[in-house]
């Protein structure tokens, strides 16, 4: 059979527009963001060569620490909370919902395409505190307890920004999780079940094992995507009270647009790129070293 | 660990036992009312919020401040505060905004990833696999790391001010997972398709136009309502080529209109966050098959 090869000028037409726009918005501003790490400046001010200065300031920073930390500390709980409660979602869906689950599972899919800052203004009212009580502060008085001022410290506006992002994602990533229990072969779900395999053990032995592949793919996924989080806590707490739930994205805007420092902006989304690339690896690797074991 | 069992119905469950008297059926009424408080809550979580919210955008000032904010409107009818919103709040001029950046946006993601994936995928080339993988790296990358070198471009350019930063730095985002999705798409219709249209004497651009592109039409419109989504929603690249300016689109100038009235005036920013989910509502009620498959597709690469 003969492939198609349309020609060197057919190729060109055809991939060169995208090859040309993706290289120079995406591909040379990698380069260029790289090279701002040696300089200071904006380009307002103009760029002054400032050699490794950047990238010592970087480990000295306590306020980049401490945005790593937080970065850190959200994609580790954001992503075991919303694969669990996702993965929770897709038992119920498979399992005891079964063919019922098509309506509901269009509906618990919803939020995560409403836009981040709607629901961010919206959890930001919910859980209000002055000048009126949201109505979490209401349920909590009508059973006797007292309103709690959620933005008001890193702990519980934290708690805030996590239910709120499993609210926004529990359905896709149980729609996700979904499509992988569902490739399961009902006949080794029989068989298990003859063999006297019932709930718990059922999922732990036979159901999470099969449903290993598509869950890692999962993780990458939510990994990767609560790294650069910035839109939902952006519009829900700013990064406050002071400097607490600052993520390095929001770490990042500040210091090239509120102190106009392009040169050090440049250091943390490098910093950002290189952990995001290194736990994509990271993971990719070891579930691909179990997969072949396994 | 393969039993040899031959395949004989279930009985476990119940769920093929005749119909009985009402004992039985107070019965499967309990055996299911676990499943009925899961799926009650379930609902209630989702949709609770979101009522909320559309009540609280018929109250007046005066209710915020007098009644719980729990109760019910004063009057259902009362659409004082979209007025308010769309004219005093600009969410009107927002939304062109936003509107003039995205379907541009789209219409080039779609030409340019469409016809990228056609030559990866379907044209056999040197260094094509390279070129894939070009376009998946950029599927990590954080948009932090190309905003600055973006920033003074256009600012040398003398682009800043004009939608047309917007538009650019939404084409080339959305071009990665577009490319990558439309290989995958092209990658499934058989080779052969192709070969005999070449050997019945069509032309390269013939096939793309006549044979390829409508093979994958539906693929192009899911791609096209995953990237619709993550444009209309976006707000990084939007607060940093807008912020201040008069393009702000409506997640920029919803902020930034919360941030000024928020704390003052309840019920029109409860309309401007309402104005802004019920256009995706209305968008998602007709579409939510293929908004879930498309943005699952989205998700599953590497």
């Amino acid at each position: 059979m003969p492939s198609i090869t349309g020609g060197k000028r057919a190729i060109f037409v055809f991939i060169g527009p995208a090859l040309l726009i993706y290289a120079l918005i995406m591909l040379v501003p990698v380069l260029v963001s790289t090279g701002y790490t040696f300089f200071t400046g904006s380009i307002i001010t103009g760029f002054t060569f400032s050699g490794f200065d950047n990238y010592v300031e970087l480990f000295n920073d306590s306020k980049v620490g401490d945005a790593l930390l937080f970065t850190l500390r959200y994609a580790i709980v954001l992503t075991v909370g919303q694969v669990l409660v996702g993965y929770g979602l897709a038992l119920i869906y498979v399992f005891w919902l079964r063919r019922a689950s098509g309506l509901i599972r269009a509906l618990v899919f919803f939020p995560i395409v409403l836009p981040t800052v709607a629901v961010s203004l919206m959890f930001q009212k919910l859980f209000e505190v002055a000048p009126q009580n949201g109505p979490v502060n209401e349920l909590l008085n009508f059973f006797g307890a007292g309103s709690v001022d959620w933005f008001g410290s890193s702990g519980s506006a934290f708690f805030v920004i996590i239910l709120m992002d499993i609210w926004r994602s529990m359905g896709f990533y149980a729609v996700l999780l979904y499509a992988g229990l569902l490739d399961i072969p009902e006949e080794v779900l029989e068989s298990a079940r003859l063999d006297g395999a019932g709930g718990w053990t059922l999922i732990r032995r036979i159901i999470l094992p099969l449903s290993l592949p598509v869950l890692l793919s999962t993780i990458i996924f939510s990994i990767n995507g609560t790294l650069k989080v910035f839109d939902s806590i952006v519009a829900l707490t700013n990064g406050g009270p002071g400097y607490s739930t600052t993520p390095l994205t929001l770490q990042m805007f500040r210091t090239a647009f509120s102190y106009g420092d392009y040169g050090y902006g440049s250091t943390i989304a490098l910093l950002l790129t290189a952990i995001c690339l290194l736990v994509t690896v990271f993971i990719f690797r070891s579930s691909r070293r179990d997969l072949t074991k396994g | 660990m393969t039993t040899q069992t031959p395949a004989r119905p279930l009985v476990a469950g119940g769920t093929d036992r005749t119909p009985g008297g009402g004992s039985r059926r107070t019965a499967r009424a309990l055996r299911r009312l676990p499943g009925t408080i899961v799926l009650t809550l379930l609902v209630a979580v989702t949709v609770l919020p979101l009522i909320w919210l559309a009540l609280g955008s018929l109250k007046t000032q005066a209710e915020f401040v007098g009644n719980p904010t729990l109760a019910l409107p004063e009057n259902f009818l009362n659409f004082d505060n979209y007025a308010r919103a769309w004219n005093e709040g600009q969410i009107g001029s927002f939304i062109a905004n936003s509107a003039l950046a995205t379907f541009p946006s789209l219409a080039l993601i779609i030409v340019l990833g469409v016809a990228a994936g056609f030559a990866l995928e379907v044209l056999v080339w040197k260094g094509r696999g390279g070129v894939l993988l070009l376009f998946l790296a950029g599927i990590m990358v954080p948009g932090q790391m190309i905003l600055l070198p973006l920033f003074s471009a256009y600012f040398t350019l003398g682009l800043t001010g004009t939608i047309w930063p917007l538009i650019l730095t939404y084409t080339a985002t959305g071009l990665p997972l577009t490319v990558f999705m439309m290989a995958t798409y092209f990658r499934a219709i058989p080779k052969e398709v192709f070969e005999a249209a070449a050997i019945d004497g069509a032309n390269i651009y013939r096939i793309f136009l006549s044979i390829a592109f409508p093979m994958v039409r539906n693929a192009v419109f899911t791609v096209a309502l995953v990237q619709f989504f993550f444009i209309w929603n976006d707000l990084l690249i939007s607060l940093t080529f807008t912020s201040g300016g008069q393009w702000q689109t409506i997640q920029v100038g919803l902020l930034a209109f919360t941030g000024q009235y928020g704390s003052v005036e309840f019920g029109p920013t409860f309309a401007a966050i309402c104005i802004n989910v019920v256009g995706i509502l209305v968008l998602y009620i007709f579409l939510n098959q293929r908004v879930m498959k498309g943005l699952t597709a989205g998700s599953v690469k590497g």
